[in-house]
């Protein structure tokens, strides 16, 4: 049950965009979701797609592995289309039945939802999906560094992505080992309806709740006693360069983004 | 006969879990009321071995019959599970309930059994880990002390009433004294009740005093089948799979090097003290 829970998708591959500053990447996300968001014409969605497809292509991933990262999110998709169907008003009378009418409007902006959502899935995958998780935090403190004279706790705010990200696997090993335990005691887990299924989990939840504040203790602990003091002062081993390839990656998004948002 | 092992193979899947380590045609049986002894290596497939044995793991093939049954095929698991108990490494970390009644009702309760009958296998499983019914029934489990957590959580398993007790290194991470106390609270059991206990532990003195018979795992295979005497005779064979043999039957082992006529089938230090006044009087 717990094996099926995916963590960091990063899949490694020799591509320009692997190579290229974690920055670079998630500035380049964000251009494209500011971007995603102002436009609103089908033929600019249309060129929004293609940027999607020639970024992967450049990250040398397999496109069925970017369709499938929408798959988790698939009801909510459905369920914004669905909604903007049938409650937003406006333009012609599409189609009615009884109460239900689907006008014009909402079906354009059903739509229009329904494919912002999976630009930005299909996007934001393609940068868990090129960035190993080490870099994306590394990435992170250094774009939030100018913020920290307005009181950002950049360093910490990365450092508690890492420790969370590192501690994932020892958990969900750890619930394995609890709920093994409690089956052995004659738990359930698996049948009867939802309120008796949320009532077992009890065995297995209060443990491992309890289990990770000692473990968090234990790291405190640890890290104090070998002088850990955050950001101040710190070096590092493999300290983040933009080079030029970098520069223009981000000027080219920026230009053909920017064009998308402009002309159509 | 109670538990026959046959033929069990399992697979190490790189995709299922990281603790799985395979075994490979794994062949035993086990008497009622034998004391068995289970060693190897750390990942040699102890812990999976008895996690297949009441059926929290699904061996790939072979058979285990418990009872005249093969709990391999059964949909019952439940039964199994209360047929065999099984006590995890650190079993305190499992505890979950506001009282220490509750946390060891918690298996009986899920055997659906009545309120009284809930009531007395939670004051017998409590006698049995020397720990006062009246006085730790009512208290919460987080605030005993390590020894008496782990009690507790044993306590819990000893409720089911299994037939077969595996216990994962009973004894790991407690001070001496409370150790020799879990040890004998158990050894006591066995011989009050004829269950059959399976023992995993590193401690190669443990085993060689308690088990009448020892089962020794390297690399998921079955490598030796013995009475202590029969195993820890094999020193250089143990050391090569990263085992030894308890030190009071080394220092015999060496002592034989000098003088022949000593025994090495010794595991305790009282046993070996007479060995060696028996010899120098001689």
């Amino acid at each position: 049950m717990l094996d099926e829970i995916m963590i960091g998708q990063y899949i490694e591959r020799d591509s320009v965009v692997h190579k290229s500053d974690p920055r670079t990447k998630i500035l380049v996300v964000m251009f494209f979701i500011t971007t995603v968001f102002l436009i609103n014409t089908f033929s600019g969605y249309f060129i929004l797609a293609g940027f999607i497809y020639l970024a992967t292509m450049m990250a040398k991933i397999n496109l069925k592995r970017i369709i499938k990262s929408i798959k988790p999110l698939t009801f909510i998709i459905l369920f914004t289309l669905v909604i903007h169907l049938f409650m937003t008003r406006g333009g012609d009378v599409l189609w009615q039945w009884r109460f239900l009418r689907i006008e014009e409007e909402g079906l354009r902006l059903g739509l229009f939802m329904a494919l912002r959502l999976i630009f930005l899935i299909t996007f934001t995958s393609l940068l868990t999906l090129t960035t190993s998780p080490l870099e994306l935090t590394d990435g992170l403190e250094r774009l939030l560094n100018p913020f920290k004279r307005i009181g950002v706790p950049a360093h910490e705010l990365a450092m508690m992505m890492t420790i969370a990200l590192r501690f994932i696997p020892t958990l969900l090993e750890e619930a394995q080992k609890i709920m093994n335990a409690q089956k052995a005691r004659g738990a359930d887990f698996e049948s009867g309806n939802l309120i008796k299924k949320a009532k077992s989990l009890i065995p297995l939840l209060v443990p491992l709740f309890i289990n990770a504040f000692r473990r968090a203790d234990d790291l405190a602990l640890a890290m104090e006693s070998r002088c850990y003091r955050g950001g101040e002062n710190r070096t590092r081993m493999n300290v983040l360069m933009l080079a030029t390839r970098d520069y223009l990656i981000m000027a080219t998004s920026l230009i053909y983004l920017g064009l998308v948002a402009i002309l159509l | 006969m109670l538990l026959e092992v046959k033929n069990l193979s399992h697979n190490y899947d790189l995709e299922s879990s990281v603790t799985d380590y395979s075994l490979q045609d794994i062949n035993f049986m086990i008497e009622r009321g034998q004391f068995v002894g289970l060693i190897g290596h750390t990942g040699s497939g102890k812990s999976t071995l008895v996690q297949t044995l009441n059926g929290l793991i699904k061996p790939t093939t072979g058979q285990i019959i418990i009872d005249d049954q093969d709990i391999t095929k059964t949909k019952n698991l439940k039964e199994v599970r209360q047929k065999v108990g099984l006590v995890f490494q650190y079993p305190e970390h499992q505890l979950f309930e506001e009282t220490v009644f509750a946390d060891i009702a918690f298996g009986p309760k899920n055997l659906g059994l009545t309120e009284q009958e809930v009531e007395q296998r939670v004051k017998n499983a409590l006698e049995v880990v020397n720990l006062d019914y009246e006085t730790f029934k009512d208290r919460s489990p987080f605030k005993l002390s390590g020894g008496q957590q782990r009690r507790v959580a044993i306590a819990g398993v000893l409720a089911m009433e299994p037939e077969v007790l595996i216990l994962d290194e009973p004894t790991a991470g407690l001070d001496p004294k409370t150790r020799q106390e879990i040890i004998a609270e158990i050894v006591n059991l066995q011989q009050k009740t004829s269950l059959t206990i399976i023992l995993i532990s590193h401690r190669m003195e443990e085993v060689a005093r308690l088990a009448d018979r020892i089962l020794v795992l390297d690399e998921g295979k079955l490598v030796l089948d013995g009475t202590s005497a029969e195993v820890f005779q094999q020193q250089e064979f143990l050391q090569e799979i990263g085992l030894g043999v308890p030190q009071i039957t080394e220092v015999l082992m060496k002592l034989k090097n000098k003088d022949n006529m000593i025994a090495t089938d010794i595991f305790t230090i009282e046993e070996a003290k007479q060995e060696i006044l028996k010899l120098m009087r001689g």
